[in-house]
């Protein structure tokens, strides 16, 4: 990480006065209002949309291990998928790749 | 009713909330551990928690920045994961559009995911609540949510100082991510918006500033939107 503490405080200060925004919006600016059902429908898949992209190049080209394929971290990134749609709890989901990550990463040095 | 009801409401709201705790910690815990290891210090760790309370956003503006994307490209991508708040604030406009402003905006800063889920959920299951109650399960809600979510970071934050870097904690993040993905998957257009997600993330990783970021976020919204607009015409 390479930025000054005011690159920094500017990020942590844009990004909390943004979410107020984003959160203030109808509820103290906008009103009761209808949204229109176009724009209802994208914002359902915001998150669900943007945070597969931030995974992927995490898991296929990590940088902790310079850019390579890592069986390890594809096996613990698959389980820890499969725990998620199984249990439908995030936590679980958590523990499961975290633990095969480290068993794995012993038995396969 | 009473003039003690919204005491009641609050009441409730603390009731309800409490059981949830248990999913906010481990998150906050995270977020102090990942954020310290990262080099950030106490103050900033603490200024992203405090300010923000958004796990997946903080989480997402962390790994932004151990890739020194620009500062703008860092917020822009944040704020992007958390554009669905502006639904949950447009769902409780309805019931609690008529509060003091004061209470409009403690309400806008402490509505994250599970303090909004729950009073979603209370608002619908007893509609001829007043506004007074209303507002106070909401902060009934936050009660145990928020300083929970505060603590846990801090928490964190020791015991990142604590534990050795070569745990693999970098891995924690695109773990956790999985994590919050996986039970969002509930339908056809979730599973088609993530896919979308995935597959522009590997084809457009040759942008600069981490631009294929918001690109592949936003593609992946105009298909999850589409599919679900198509299922719902075959209906």
């Amino acid at each position: 990480m390479n930025y000054t503490p005011a690159d920094l405080w500017f990020i942590i200060l844009a990004l909390g006065l943004g979410t107020f925004l984003i959160r203030f919006s109808f509820l103290g600016i906008l009103g009761d209002r209808q949204l229109p059902p176009w724009l209802l429908r994208h914002l359902r898949y915001t998150a669900v949309g943007i945070l597969p992209a931030m995974v992927t190049p995490l898991i296929l080209w990590p940088e902790a291990t310079g850019g390579q394929l890592d069986p390890v971290r594809i096996i613990a990134a698959a389980l820890a998928l499969g725990v998620g749609l199984w249990t439908k709890n995030a936590i679980w989901a958590i523990v499961a790749g975290m633990a095969t990550l480290w068993g794995l990463g012993f038995i396969v040095p | 009713m009473s003039a003690s009801s919204p005491r009641t409401a609050y009441l409730r709201g603390l009731r309800t909330a409490l059981p949830f705790v248990i999913v906010v910690a481990p998150f906050g815990l995270l977020f102090g551990v990942v954020g310290t290891e990262a080099g950030l210090n106490i103050a900033q760790v603490m200024g992203f928690t405090v300010l923000v309370i958004a796990g997946a956003s903080q989480f997402t503006a962390l790994q932004l920045m151990a890739d020194n994307a620009p500062t703008l490209i860092v917020v822009a991508s944040a704020l992007a994961v958390n554009l669905r708040m502006a639904m949950y604030s447009a769902s409780l406009a309805p019931h609690l559009g008529s509060a003091p402003i004061w209470q409009r905006a403690l309400i806008a800063y402490m509505n994250v995911d599970q303090t909004y889920a729950l009073g979603h959920a209370d608002y619908e299951a007893r509609p001829d609540q007043s506004t007074a109650e209303k507002v106070a399960f909401f902060f009934g809600t936050a009660t145990p949510i928020i300083p929970v979510w505060v603590g846990a970071t801090a928490l964190g934050i020791m015991v990142g100082e604590a534990i050795p870097p070569a745990l693999g904690l970098d891995f924690a993040v695109p773990i956790t991510f999985i994590a919050l993905i996986a039970p969002a998957l509930r339908t056809l257009a979730h599973v088609a918006a993530a896919l979308t997600s995935v597959v522009m993330a590997i084809t457009l990783a040759f942008l600069p500033w981490n631009l294929w970021l918001l690109a592949a976020g936003l593609a992946a919204m105009i298909v999850g939107a589409e599919v679900e607009r198509r299922m719902e015409a075959r209906r």
